[in-house]
């Protein structure tokens, strides 16, 4: 789970981490209202789920209330990367002599989390863990201890801080890794972490995801997951709650189909048949009638699905199940599109019997479903 | 033979009583997998299926000598569980569990690694020698003994395959699910390592998906050994967006990282050959080992 960056900062701040001043604006009224409790310059930050946000002109700088007031009414009507921009941080404007990084993400192949430090801010972190440039330290983290101090001080000192400041950012640092730790992070990261020209250091931006499978021990955190607007539509939320594993895609062929490696098999038949699919849907091990059926209802009710790809591998699944859930769902919806389906395993014959009789089209493969599938919509576009 | 698991492999099943482990329990004793007990806190005296709980592994152990222990405890108390195995000195332990907390992973593999025990999964279907042991959820039906290892990061598409493999009469040695999490234990290097020396295996495929860079470093590890037998790979999710979790926890595309077209790549650079779909693996492996 994704946090924005005022609930990450707010979290910092909490623990002690140096973050420029500042509060959340949801009006433009309330933009202004905070710069004025604060002092000029200042920065104004839409809060989107999404990086690169400075660069599509997410970040604007004000000198003073009126422009503090235009900005926020720029931010407020614009969609920033294809968010449409519902928070704005309202902060004071940090004085940087230079940009450092410091972030804690996972390194898979090490099995382990991994601190990650540069003398560079505005690194790209999935870059820096999967390449070893240079100018980047990275050291790995046991998940009970933390970073110690000791090893802290030796990054800071890499980076070339020596003094009251090396003390000061290894202290940053280990503070860092311990609320990560703390809260179940996949990934926190300071970036910018930037040097003032008085030698104190502040958490300019930051960046604070959550392991999925840990919200149940953060129940505060697990409240907001659903929230609107954060990070999921409502289908996906709906499709969650009933155990579905669920992604919205661009393309106009809908897939459901057990299990994930599977579905992404049948995703990329679509794509290799020369469309594209509409989305991924996992129906996960052992779904109920009930799941099916909704899965199916999510699809015919989606006005970009044209063709349904039905891809169902049986084993606790049974697919004379299965198939009575789909044509339930399609009696119950009073609507159809064509469903183009394969079903193997256990009680494959009636299951593909149900299908045949509610006129449904069986295949034996799924590369011949999924090819059926391409031409239908290509006959139909014709 | 094949690896990690066979014919008089022992096992105890830890969460025996749950809804799962009691049904799969009953399905892996009907494939002829040597349960010699079950755990679950609180519950010893009980008998599932004929097989006797014990409340923890250290009680079952003063009975039984197992080799290995399969997990299908929650997800809260998986780590729980790993650790009381992995403490009783039980040196194969299966992870069925899904959703297990990613720091606790980190914890279990640290463990594991420490007193040298071996970690399947989490979020795996399990391991089968076929004809001889199943230690895990999978369709039994589909596998069929032979020459064919299977290393892979999907269940159902490790049941696709082999299904595909066994009506082509390519029996298979041990099918083994690494998981679909991103922090796992056994990977597919140390998976190679074993089919290596195992007499049995001929051939090897690989059955990979997007999220870290496991695949890249397999291909690496591939040539730099001159691995011995030859390699087939499946990649799944060449059709993928990137920042999206794909049904698995660890497939996800981060920025350029973990792609299904640099995993092909690498594989290709190193002479794997990749099949483009699941069906064409036979065909691939068929080609292969004509050479």
């Amino acid at each position: 789970m994704k946090l924005f960056e005022y609930e990450a900062k707010d979290t910092l701040k909490r623990r002690g981490i140096p973050t420029p001043r500042g509060e959340i604006a949801t009006t433009v009224k309330q933009a202004v209202e905070i710069a004025e409790k604060l002092k000029p310059p200042f920065v104004l930050k839409s809060q989107i789920l999404a990086g690169g946000r400075g660069k599509a002109g997410g970040i604007r700088f004000a000198l003073n209330s009126e422009e503090v007031e235009r900005a926020a009414g720029e931010l407020f009507r614009s969609q920033i990367k294809g968010f449409k921009v519902e928070k704005v941080l309202v902060e004071e404007r940090i004085h940087v002599k230079r940009e450092l990084y410091f972030a804690v993400a996972l390194e898979r192949s090490e099995r382990s989390y991994v601190a990650v430090a540069s003398s560079k801010g505005g690194i790209d972190i999935e870059k820096a863990t999967a390449e070893m440039p240079t100018a980047i330290f990275k050291t790995l983290i046991d998940p009970i201890s933390g970073l110690s101090f000791s090893t802290a001080k030796e990054v800071a000192a890499e980076i070339g801080l020596v003094g009251k400041q090396q003390t000061d950012l290894a202290w940053i640092m280990k503070s860092l890794c311990q609320i990560g730790l703390d809260l179940d992070a996949i990934l926190i990261e300071a970036n910018p972490l930037v040097e003032t020209p008085d030698g104190s250091f502040f958490a300019l931006d930051s960046r604070l995801i959550i392991d999925d499978n840990a919200l149940f021990r953060h129940s505060d955190l697990a409240k907001l997951r659903f929230e609107k607007d954060r990070e999921y539509t409502e289908t996906e939320i709906e499709a969650m709650k009933n155990g579905i594993a669920y992604v919205k895609l661009d393309g106009e062929i809908g897939i459901i189909g057990n299990g994930a490696g599977l579905v992404m098999a049948t995703l990329d038949m679509v794509h290799d048949s020369g469309r594209e699919p509409a989305n991924f849907l996992d129906l996960g091990g052992g779904a109920t009638s009930g799941r099916i059926a909704l899965a199916v209802k999510m699809l015919l009710a989606d006005p970009t699905v044209e063709a349904i790809l039905v891809n169902i591998l049986g084993g606790l699944t049974r697919c004379d199940d299965a198939a009575r859930a789909i044509t339930d769902a399609i009696d119950d919806f009073r609507q159809t599109k064509p469903i183009f389906a394969r079903l193997v395993g256990t009680n494959e014959a009636e299951g593909k019997q149900i299908l045949l009789q509610a006129g449904l089209q069986v295949f034996g493969s799924m590369e011949e479903a999924a090819k059926q599938a391409v031409e239908a919509i290509k006959r139909e576009n014709c | 033979m094949g690896i990690m698991i066979h014919r008089n492999t022992e096992a105890i099943v830890q969460g025996i009583t749950g809804k799962q482990g009691r049904f799969q329990t009953k399905l892996m004793l009907e494939y002829g997998t040597k349960i010699v007990a079950g755990v679950t806190p609180g519950r010893g005296g009980e008998k599932v299926h004929g097989v006797s709980v014990f409340g923890t592994v250290k009680e079952a152990l003063t009975e039984y000598s197992p080799d290995v222990s399969i997990i299908f405890v929650p997800a809260e108390s998986a780590l729980n569980a790993a650790e009381e195995a992995i403490s009783s000195g039980i040196k194969t332990i299966t992870v069925i569990t899904e959703g297990i907390p990613i720091k606790d992973s980190i914890q279990m593999m640290m463990h594991a690694r420490h007193v040298g025990a071996q970690i399947i999964g989490p979020n795996t279907p399990g391991i089968i020698t076929p004809g001889e042991c199943k230690l895990g959820i999978m369709p039994h039906h589909v596998f069929e003994h032979g020459n064919v290892g299977v290393v892979s990061r999907s269940g159902t598409l490790t049941y696709e395959i082999a299904a595909n493999l066994t009506r082509r009469h390519l029996g298979q040695s041990t099918c083994v699910g690494i998981g679909g999490d991103p922090i796992v234990g056994l990977n597919f290097i140390e998976a190679l390592e074993m089919f290596k020396t195992d007499p049995e295996t001929n051939a090897v495929v690989l059955i990979g998906e997007i999220g870290g860079n496991l695949e890249e470093l397999t291909a690496d590890f591939v040539a730099k050994n001159n691995y011995p037998k030859p390699v087939v790979a499946y990649i799944a999710g060449l059709s993928a967006p990137s920042e999206k979790k794909m049904g698995h926890a660890g497939a996800i595309i981060m920025g350029q990282t973990g792609t299904a077209r640099t995993k092909i790549a690498a594989f290709e650079s190193v002479g794997v050959k990749a099949a483009k779909r699941p069906a064409e693996v036979v065909d691939v492996l068929k080609s292969v080992l004509k050479k």
